[in-house]
């Protein structure tokens, strides 16, 4: 599974539906078994394609979740209320399901080990998917590149893989993980509070003399402003990769 | 064949013309944003379009000097790779024609630079004959810099990311050489009407 990516023909295949597992109120991640799947790097994506009964297709991209080293391939999708497959595939799709998809996709929005850091990942809601891929590829590798990862999202339950980011964070110094909440804050909390600014940027981020390389996920308008803050504050853009996904990424 | 996804029924849009809408896509009212890095925001005095390689002569225009070629005002559909399509777009841009007129070369292939570094590699026939522009207005508004303003290159018949946003010029060049997503293997044509998405396909 850690073998790279290889050029060439993008094929469908079939995965089988192990797990779907909640992970907030809005996402669920989709735990595949996909015995056909020739790996990828941290950061890519997937199309998934259904097949109504009378032969209508939809497709639709998704951020693969699970690192390169693990067993099973894992796509977190949230649920968007008026989509046409998210909906299906967090509220529908069961284990023992099949699920055809074919990729991986994008060769740009990645990290390897041998890219170093540091390394400023900054998420919004369900833009933390291809991070949590890269995070897990870095503790796999045993890379000690320093990371953080600024994750806002609308309060604390929203926040994705927090469970499993947070102890990560706090057994390697090198990782530092922080969240701001823009909507609810639980009693006594300590953490940032509002949107991802050009104030927060500057206290928390890496500075543009650390040469960081930095990775911005999440809807169009807060990669636009997040990444366009950093440039305003001396980054180079040469070194900011934006993944974004719109109102209509149902 | 696909197999049948079970429980899947689809939400197909009765209003949409289902003759228009490429294999694989849905339409939608959006105008979905999409890009590789920041936005740039190049100021318009130091804005300039330039046809340069493979020619006898490069030319450049300013920006005012290219708002003053003969523009076109057209409506047509656009179709990205990431599934969504845009029905009756309209935008008011310079003819690819227009700016290779008088421009002596005898090579087939195109390759569209952008603010920001972005690349896109074109056959010479898929900008020519009325099938690509350089535009600037959408929707009779100035283009926004998020959707590739002052001007981005326009090829609709092809998948968007052919449609370079922040274009800055076009260089003509004797091999096909891949742009930026074509070397992360993105399909080299992408024609969605073939769903050309990805090498290969």
């Amino acid at each position: 599974m850690a073998r790279a990516a290889l050029p060439g023909r993008l094929t469908w295949q079939l995965a089988t539906v192990v797990e779907v597992a909640a992970e907030t109120a809005q996402t669920s991640s989709l735990v595949l078994d996909a015995p056909k799947w020739g790996g990828h790097h941290a950061g890519q994506h997937v199309d998934v394609r259904l097949t109504a009964e009378d032969g209508y297709e939809a497709q639709r991209s998704y951020s693969i979740a699970s690192a390169p080293e693990d067993r099973q391939l894992v796509l977190t999708v949230e649920r968007l209320e008026d989509g046409e497959v998210s909906p299906y595939l967090v509220g529908e799709l069961r284990a023992g399901d099949e699920l055809e998809l074919r990729g991986p996709i994008g060769g740009y929005f990645i990290w390897r080990q041998a890219d170093g850091g540091p390394v400023q990942m900054i998420a919004g809601g369900s833009g933390i998917v291809p991070f949590r891929s890269m995070l897990r590829h870095r503790a796999a590798v045993g890379s000690s590149a320093a990371v953080r990862l600024l994750c806002s999202a609308r309060s604390l339950e929203d926040v994705i893989y927090r469970e499993e980011l947070e102890p990560l964070a706090a057994g390697d110094e090198a990782f530092d993980l922080r969240f701001t909440l823009t909507r609810e804050w639980p009693e006594g909390w300590t953490g940032h509070r509002g949107r991802i600014d050009q104030a927060l940027l500057e206290q928390v981020a890496f500075k543009p003399a650390d040469q960081p390389l930095t990775y911005i996920c999440g809807p169009s308008g807060f990669v636009e402003a997040a990444a366009g803050w950093l440039v305003a504050g001396g980054h180079d853009p040469r070194h900011i990769r934006t993944e974004r996904f719109g109102p209509s990424g149902a | 064949m696909s197999p049948i996804s079970r429980g899947f029924s689809g939400r197909r849009r009765a209003e949409v013309d289902p003759s228009r809408v490429p294999p694989g896509q849905y339409v939608t009212r959006d105008f979905p944003v999409l890009s590789a890095g920041p936005t740039p925001h190049t100021q318009l005095d130091a804005w300039s379009f330039t046809i340069q390689g493979a020619v006898a002569e490069p030319v450049s225009w300013p920006w005012k000097e290219f708002l003053e070629l003969p523009s076109e005002t057209f409506t047509t559909d656009i179709h990205c790779v990431t599934k969504w399509s845009k029905l009756d777009t309209s935008w008011k841009g310079v003819s690819v024609d227009t700016l290779l007129t008088g421009v002596d070369t005898s090579v087939g292939y195109v390759t569209a630079f952008s603010d920001g570094g972005y690349t896109t590699n074109l056959a010479l026939e898929d900008v020519t004959g009325g099938k690509a522009w350089v535009a600037y207005e959408f929707a009779g508004e100035r283009l926004e810099p998020e959707h590739g303003g002052p001007a981005r290159l326009l090829v609709p018949h092809l998948y968007f990311w052919k449609s370079a946003k922040w274009v800055r010029g076009l260089t003509l060049t004797p091999d096909d050489e891949p742009g930026f997503w074509e070397g992360y293997g993105y399909h080299n044509h992408g024609d969605p009407w073939r769903e050309q998405r990805y090498q290969g396909d």
